[in-house]
């Protein structure tokens, strides 16, 4: 019985609460008037993947946790190689080779790859001789971040790719040298001014800010030429930006960012997605419309409802209270997981939960930013809630795996 | 390391989370109306239009299926469109316009590809609909019309617009609503109360099912029917008798002041304004200017009364005890009634005339003796046209009478003011004013006030407000259509001056209104008009006027006829006055020459001359 006491209930039954009201709204989502054994076969094949996702969890504690240490490297390249062979045996669904299509199953290689990475970085930085401020070692790093993301890349999957990118805020969190991150800021910043005010304007701002800062400065010789390198750099990006959003991106993917930069607002084509959203959850006022009488989820005017805007049935049935009761309990199971984090006394240990919950961040806040209208649209699912087994069962890996070390560490 | 990055952005995601929900579902507005509208139908669902029947029961009007061609763009497959032009006859163009309308409203939802197609067309569609996949048949009510007359009467429906919308949020684009007629004042009677459904839609807008469970829906409640005071045979009789003529017969039964016939001629068949060619039928008959056939002459059209005023006159006189029925005043063919104004009397000159003969020789010198004593009895003419214009209005003259029909008149009872400012000076007295005394002054009535007038007469002294609803299915009608409005006129002066009006028949200027077995009172009218042609005051026939109430004692029916032009009033007027007696009180018609004569006359040159821009002569 003391043993049982070990285990991290709070982050389980923060799980169980999204997973039980992510049941409930995929039911309803499914739901129509006139066919309600639709929502129940729906239901069902949920019930069969979150069966899974428990068995797994279970499974894993019966693992030590050196066995996922001893083994980071391995999973990793067999996840690196599961991906590779999406481009020989994958199936292409909407336009993405994302998927291994087994009989009436489908797993999506993209999401183990996730769990893979935090174990191989929490592996790398937990070395003895890994020291993430040496460029060598942030190096291999960001190798062992980019070859994964790269692969989702090129399926296309932006969203998972973008999650896996998303380590990058575990090597902050780490001790990353902060030009990193203050370089990747001001990059983005400069993306999304480019966007809004073109190239010239941009580079208008850039020498401006350049002859401002210079005038400023005492020892103007010694910091002349690399402000003036700085600012060069800055204008290829700029360039290169305008360069690749208007040749490389396809026009829906222009259209999502211009959408949420309020460029565009077309609710009958592009816009569809986000305006109908808006519309659910936005009717949902204080208390919501009730259970299983959402208009807007009844009459399917809200796309990929079940899955990626599962969101917006809470938002429309249950309202605010809903709304932020689902945001709250998000919130509650992050700062949980980095907590805990925080507790282990391994590195491996803390960079793999500080893994699941940049994991687990990423997905809610791009999710929920995007059906709120404050993020493009990008294809990630709402963890623990949207309708699919294979990001369940990811989540329920993350899960097990988390659970197995905070027990051990209290064991220990 | 660094710890607090990550609760640090988790933070600040949190924050700009539960604002960006606060301002979508707390601070808008807007999205639970857009809710509403994209995903809720609500559907209303029509009672029947109420039947309309005659006073004997014969049904007026009831409702027909009409049928519109529904096309859902998304199931359309090519069919042969040259098969369903001619079918229902409409243009290949015509055809591609629509359908490419229905595909930008949507491709999913019905829209109607051509509507009201009559039975015969969709008797031969309906075989034909497997043919034209993506299509279907939908029905829908319009009004039949059960009869050819009395279009006037009935009024029409269409479709609501902007306007009525405003004035009655009740209704909404697309409804119907009485426009005019019975159909317009007994609307609400007749509509009925819509229900509605509210219905879920989904994306495609189609209906998935009941918004929540139906528990905001709401029943319709059924229309009622109505009958009508109309006699439809009558009806049917006057307007063949006005055939060719231009005029108005309104018939009142004086015991009840239910209206039993209202006759406008030219007017046209209450089935041409139903179906698809209404438009195109209802701009032919609004843009004639000439027959004027959706103006109610027995409703609408104000004339000078004419002699059948003088019996007004006598009737103040008497009330006034200005004269008594001895009152002697000798005609020389005419009188001067000013210097060197003279009015001319078809009397032979010298003769006496009592009231019994002034109203039956119809004499303009005696009447006008009458008027200038009633205007001058207190030697204040003001007063006394005040006294006599109040006396008029206790007839119902000079306002609305209040009748159950949306068209009318006030017509014109002129008063001291009136004249005040029509002479600045303020000199005038009776004999200024005595084209009053025969009906050709200032005064002016419509025959449903001349025909009321005749009723009042036959009742000694008071009327009911006449009306054309006799009755409404479980309900009763207004009460102000069953109470006695009194005139001023006290019952014992009416007998000698129906003695009068039976004397016209008998012996005077209608004789040849007598029916046998039927005695008959009335007077004539002969009444001088003029118009505008090309901007000179032009004289034109006169009309001819005959009011008539039978019989005598316990009077059944109350009659004013007018025939535009017609002349002298016992030339069109009295003999249809008479024949529509003798047909309402005997059912069926003796005097078949003179049937015949007004069957057949016609005063289709007369009315000619008018546009001819030729000199015409007149009373001919």
């Amino acid at each position: 019985m003391n043993k049982l006491f070990r285990i991290d209930w709070l982050s389980i039954l923060y799980c169980v609460l999204l997973l039980a009201a992510g049941l409930a709204n995929i039911y309803s989502a499914a739901y129509t008037l006139d066919n309600a054994e639709v929502a129940w076969s729906v239901l069902e094949k949920q019930l069969i993947s979150l069966g899974l996702a428990v068995v797994a969890v279970l499974l894993i504690q019966f693992l030590d946790t050196k066995f996922f240490e001893r083994y980071a490297s391995l999973l990793y390249l067999f996840s690196i190689f599961a991906l590779l062979g999406l481009w020989v045996m994958g199936t292409e669904v909407s336009g993405a080779r994302s998927w291994y299509a087994i009989r009436s199953f489908s797993l999506q290689p993209s999401e183990f790859a996730k769990v893979a990475l935090a174990l191989a970085l929490a592996k790398h930085l937990g070395d003895f001789n890994t020291q993430i401020k040496r460029r060598k070692d942030y190096l291999i790093a960001f190798l062992l971040i980019c070859i994964p993301a790269g692969l989702t890349l090129l399926q296309p999957d932006a969203g998972t790719a973008l999650v896996l990118l998303g380590f990058f805020l575990v090597l902050h969190a780490e001790g990353l040298p902060q030009l990193f991150l203050t370089a990747l800021l001001s990059l983005f910043a400069l993306f999304l001014l480019t966007l809004v005010l073109g190239v010239t304007w941009v580079l208008v701002l850039l020498s401006f800010g350049l002859v401002l800062y210079l005038f400023f400065q005492r020892k103007r010789k010694r910091i002349i030429w690399p402000a003036v390198f700085t600012v060069l750099v800055f204008g290829a990006f700029t360039y290169s930006v305008s360069y690749i959003f208007e040749e490389v991106f396809e026009q829906r993917h222009r259209d999502r960012f211009n959408i949420i930069l309020g460029k565009e607002v077309d609710t009958r084509g592009i816009g569809y997605n986000i305006n109908q959203s808006q519309i659910a959850i936005g009717s949902g006022k204080f208390s919501g419309k009730g259970y299983l009488e959402g208009t807007q989820t009844k009459g399917g005017f809200v796309p990929e409802q079940q899955t990626d805007y599962i969101f917006t049935t809470v938002g429309e049935e249950w309202g605010f209270l809903g709304s932020i009761t689902v945001l709250g309990i998000f919130i509650l199971l992050l700062l949980r997981i980095i907590r805990v984090a925080y507790k282990q006394k391994t590195t491996f240990a803390r960079v793999f939960c500080l893994g699941f919950a940049c994991t687990l961040f990423i997905h809610v806040a791009v999710n929920l930013g995007m059906v709120v209208g404050l993020v493009p649209t990008i294809g990630i699912p709402l963890p623990l809630m949207s309708y699919g087994g294979s990001s369940l069962l990811a989540f329920g890996l993350f899960l097990g795996i988390y659970i197995r070390i905070e027990y051990q560490r209290t064991v220990a | 390391m660094r710890t607090g990055f990550f609760p640090l952005l988790i933070g600040f995601f949190g924050i700009v989370l539960f604002a960006r929900l606060v301002s979508l579902q707390l601070l808008s507005n807007e999205y639970g109306d857009m809710s509403l509208q994209n995903s809720v139908l609500k559907q209303n669902i029509y009672p029947e239009r109420g039947y309309i029947f005659d006073r004997n029961g014969a049904l007026l009007v009831s409702n027909q299926p009409m049928y519109d061609l529904m096309v859902i763009p998304r199931n359309v497959r090519p069919f042969d469109t040259l098969d369903l032009c001619t079918t229902i006859n409409i243009s290949i163009e015509e055809l591609n316009e629509q359908i490419n309308k229905a595909k930008r409203y949507s491709m999913r939802a019905p829209s109607a590809l051509v509507s009201q197609i009559s039975k015969q067309d969709y008797a031969v569609l309906q075989e034909k609909m497997w043919k034209f996949p993506g299509m279907y048949i939908q029905r829908k009510s319009v009004r039949a019309y059960q009869t050819d007359v009395a279009a006037n009467v009935l009024g029409y429906i269409s479709e609501v617009n902007y306007f009525d919308m405003e004035q009655d949020p009740y209704y909404v684009k697309g409804e119907l609503i009485g426009r005019q007629g019975i159909e317009k004042t007994y609307e609400k009677i007749l509509r009925g109360t819509k229900g509605v459904n509210y219905l879920q839609r989904d994306k495609f807008n189609r209906i998935i099912g009941k918004y929540k469970n139906g528990i905001l829906d709401t029943l319709p409640k059924p229309a009622k029917d109505i009958t009508l005071s109309i006699d439809v045979d009558l009806q049917e009789y006057g307007t063949q008798l006005l055939a060719n003529k231009r005029g108005g017969i309104l018939a009142i039964e004086p015991s009840t002041g239910e209206i039993l016939m209202s006759v406008s001629t030219p007017t046209y068949t209450p089935n041409l304004l139903v179906g698809r060619a209404r438009s195109e039928y209802f701009n032919t008959l609004k843009q004639d200017t000439l027959n004027r056939f959706l103006f109610d002459r027995s409703l609408q059209g104000q004339y000078p009364p004419g002699s059948p005023f003088k019996v007004l006159n006598a009737l103040i006189a008497l009330e006034e005890e200005v004269i008594d029925t001895n009152t002697r005043f000798t005609c020389y063919s005419g009188h001067f009634y000013a210097r060197n104004q003279f009015m001319e009397c078809k009397c032979p000159s010298g003769v006496q005339n009592n009231l019994n003969k002034g109203i039956h020789n119809s004499c303009n010198t005696y009447f006008s003796n009458v008027y200038r004593k009633i205007i001058d009895k207190n030697n204040d003419a003001a007063d006394g046209i005040n006294i006599w214009s109040e006396h008029l209005s206790s007839f119902g003259l000079g306002n609305y009478l209040g009748y159950d029909h949306p068209v009318g008149q006030a017509g014109y009872v002129p008063n001291a003011n009136f004249y005040n400012l029509w002479y600045p000076n303020q000199k005038w007295r009776g004999a200024t004013t005595v084209s009053n005394a025969i009906g050709q002054g200032e005064i002016l009535m419509t025959p449903i006030q001349l025909a009321n007038v005749a009723a009042t007469i036959a009742n000694r002294g008071f009327f009911y407000t006449p009306h054309f609803v006799k009755g409404i299915q479980g309900t009763f009608i207004d009460p102000k259509y069953r109470t006695k409005r009194y005139t001023t006129i006290s019952e014992e002066h009416f007998t000698p001056v129906i003695e009068g009006m039976a004397n016209v028949v008998k012996i005077g200027t209608a004789r040849i209104a007598q029916i046998p077995g039927v005695e008959v009172c009335g007077k004539t009218g002969t009444i001088e008009n003029f118009t505008r042609i090309n901007g000179v005051r032009t004289q034109l026939t006169d009309h001819s006027m005959f009011i008539a109430f039978a019989p005598k004692d316990n009077p059944k029916i109350a009659i004013a006829v007018i025939v535009e032009n017609g002349y002298w009033g016992g030339r069109w007027a009295a003999p249809i006055a008479s024949l529509v007696i003798e047909k309402y009180l005997k059912g069926n018609v003796k005097r078949a020459w003179l049937e015949n004569r007004m069957l057949n006359g016609s005063l289709l040159d007369e009315y000619a001359k008018v546009t001819s821009n030729k000199p015409f002569a007149i009373n001919e």
